[in-house]
């Protein structure tokens, strides 16, 4: 009853601040789009290699179609295609191309050839744009040799590194479901809380006879709620517009979704602990999670090619465990049996957040 | 060791109690006995340790030495009991804006533990003794000061307490809201309720059956309104204030 009492009150404020009620749920749609378009608007002088094995006029003219278009720039010449891997590596070129040792013989003999591209999949958006550029690219190219008697004379054969079933979607919908349910929540909480206490509202509450475990539970249970909508949100856009694949079983994302709420919901009631006004709790829950769930997780960049003292800061992010999950359970169908640890992690991370929270809660009172 | 208390009709008392923040001493050695019934008037200028003193009483705050009981129930061991019996109004209006009337009083009365026949008897209630029956509808925003601070009295009274603690309910309230506010606190008492009241007007502390002067932490002069002007020789409060403040300056 009473706990009953602290929900609804909660979820009316929700409903009535229809402004935040909007943006909560328009922010998966608004993300998803956003971050589709930034990467392809940001899709110029795309730095690549070139492996010319053949070093002939004719190689040398193709190559130099990909130098002059303003998509992009070739900024490293190697000798074997087994050097792209390194230069990948360490974010020197997104791509790399190889242009066979026949190449210039088989155009002059009006011979179908190949080129073969190989592109960093890692970040998924922008290799699919490398990909279609080289292609049109190529395709120019081609339309310039139809006249001397070509169909279609120069393929270009594909191959991504790293992410093998490229496809955009994929790339991005685990990774932003996996930042809009720690965000979402982490700062929902915090600044709900925070709002209390400099109203003093959370004084009247803590003079009733309420347990702080059930107005903890009461306040949160609502953003647990909103913020799970977001993340179906983001993963039902994702499958039904996206095309992103749904490998694995539903109730193993679910059970999972929620212990990563746990611990960001934990997270955010550690924050109300420690800022004592709207702004600072919004700005801290926003630097925790934000960034590190975009940057350091595993999302944007590979956490193998990190430097070992980011790897390691990579370890103590909730979204680096989630994003595994979610990855592992929608592209590759794993089940429990895999993912158990992960989740056992996320649940540690959430309690001993949680325990903090309680104890700098009751220690405010005294 | 409740019966010995509730025996002697005390129903707030203090021993030396004592509020340090860090260094500072907020409260220093308050001792105060309030009486079933009585409408106890905690006077003193802004900083004195009013507040203080009245979230130690709600368990709001653990006192740093010294000793309480409220409802027969010791302060710091039996908080939680003490919770169900008192109503509170803290110097902050602490409704929420964002709520209708009759929403505030619903949350309140839930989180009291009332089921839902007795809360919706007792919003009923609360709404026709505070005569805002016609605004229950109404966002709390909306209210005009004075009826806010009356809906915030209803909430406190909710899960009918036994001892009230107001501190400053009244200020900002214009004159007429205010007797309004002072009528229903005498009706109260006459029902048997003990108000605790802090305030900064001297004609409310007329209304008061018992003051206590308090200033810079500690209480310079406390006892019965009549008692404490034939001692000084005081016509008004105010004056007894003035009298009080000064000597204890200079002394
Ligand atoms: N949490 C706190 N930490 C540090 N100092 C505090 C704290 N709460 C109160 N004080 C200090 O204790 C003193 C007494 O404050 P209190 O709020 O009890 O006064 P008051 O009599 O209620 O005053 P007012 O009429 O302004 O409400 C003030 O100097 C205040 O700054
Ligand atoms: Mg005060």
């Amino acid at each position: 009853m009473r706990l009953r009492a602290i929900i609804l009150k909660e979820f009316l404020h929700i409903f009535r601040d229809s402004r935040t009620l909007f943006l909560v749920l328009l922010m998966p749609v608004f993300m998803i789009f956003l971050y589709g378009w930034a990467v392809n608007l940001d899709a110029k002088n795309i730095q690549i290699a070139v492996a010319d094995l053949d070093q002939s006029p004719a190689s040398r003219y193709f190559i130099d179609k990909f130098a002059q278009s303003k998509y992009f720039q070739v900024t490293q010449y190697v000798t074997q295609p087994d050097e792209f891997e390194d230069l990948f590596r360490r974010y020197e070129v997104r791509a790399g191309i190889t242009v066979p040792a026949d190449f210039g013989k088989s155009i002059g003999n009006e011979f179908a050839t190949s080129v073969q591209l190989i592109v960093d999949g890692y970040d998924g958006n922008t290799a699919q744009t490398v990909l279609n550029y080289a292609r049109a690219i190529v395709a120019q190219y081609n339309t310039e040799l139809l006249p001397q008697g070509f169909e279609a004379p120069i393929e270009v054969i594909p191959r991504f590194l790293y992410n093998p079933s490229l496809e955009s979607g994929n790339f991005i919908v685990p990774g932003l479901a996996a930042v809009i349910l720690m965000m979402i929540s982490a700062l929902l909480t915090s600044v709900s809380i925070v709002r209390e206490k400099e109203t003093g509202t959370l004084e009247q509450i803590l003079v009733t006879p309420v347990h702080v475990i059930e107005t903890i539970v009461g306040k949160v249970i609502p953003y647990v709620f909103l913020a799970f909508m977001d993340g179906m949100l983001t993963i039902g856009i994702g499958v039904l517009v996206f095309d992103v694949q749904f490998e694995g079983a539903a109730w193993v994302l679910l059970t999972n979704t929620l212990v990563y709420l746990y611990s960001a919901l934990a997270l955010g009631l550690l924050i109300s602990t420690l800022a004592s006004t709207q702004q600072a709790a919004m700005a801290t829950a926003l630097m925790l999670t934000l960034l590190p769930s975009i940057m350091l997780s595993g999302f944007m960049f590979p956490i193998a090619g990190m430097p070992l003292i980011l790897q390691v800061i990579t370890r103590l992010i909730p979204a680096t465990y989630f994003l595994e999950i979610i990855r592992g359970v929608l592209l590759k169908g794993t089940g429990y049996a895999e993912l158990y640890h992960n989740t056992l992690i996320l649940f540690g991370i959430g309690t001993l957040f949680l325990l903090l929270a309680i104890r700098k809660f009751k220690v405010r009172l005294g | 060791m409740n019966a010995v208390i509730e025996d002697s009709n005390i129903v707030v008392e203090t021993h030396d109690l004592t509020r340090k923040f860090g260094k500072f001493v907020a409260v220093d050695k308050l001792n105060i006995a309030v009486k079933r019934g009585e409408i106890f008037g905690f006077l003193g200028a802004n900083g004195a340790g009013k507040t203080t003193a009245i979230r130690m009483l709600c368990g709001l705050l653990e006192p740093t030495s010294g000793t309480g009981t409220v409802a027969g129930f010791d302060i710091v061991k039996q908080a939680e009991r003490i919770k169900s019996r008192i109503g509170y109004m803290s110097q902050k209006f602490s409704l929420y804006n964002d709520l209708k009337v009759e929403e505030n009083l619903e949350f309140y009365g839930g989180v009291y533990g009332l089921d839902s026949r007795a809360l919706k008897q007792h919003i009923h209630e609360t709404l026709e003794r505070m005569n805002l029956q016609h605004v229950r509808t109404k966002m709390t925003a909306e209210l005009p000061l004075g009826w806010k601070q009356k809906l915030a009295l209803g909430a406190a009274l909710m899960h009918n307490p036994d001892i009230i603690f107001l501190d400053e309910a009244t200020g900002g309230v214009d004159p007429v809201a205010r007797r309004d506010f002072w009528d229903m606190i005498h009706d109260l008492a006459a029902h048997g309720k003990t108000i605790f009241v802090t305030t900064h007007y001297m004609d409310e502390a007329e209304y008061c059956h018992k003051i206590s002067i308090m200033h810079q932490s500690r209480v310079l002069i406390q006892g019965k309104v009549g008692d404490l002007k034939v001692q000084t020789g005081m016509k008004t409060v105010e004056e007894l204030f003035k009298h009080v403040v000064t000597q204890g300056d200079s002394a």
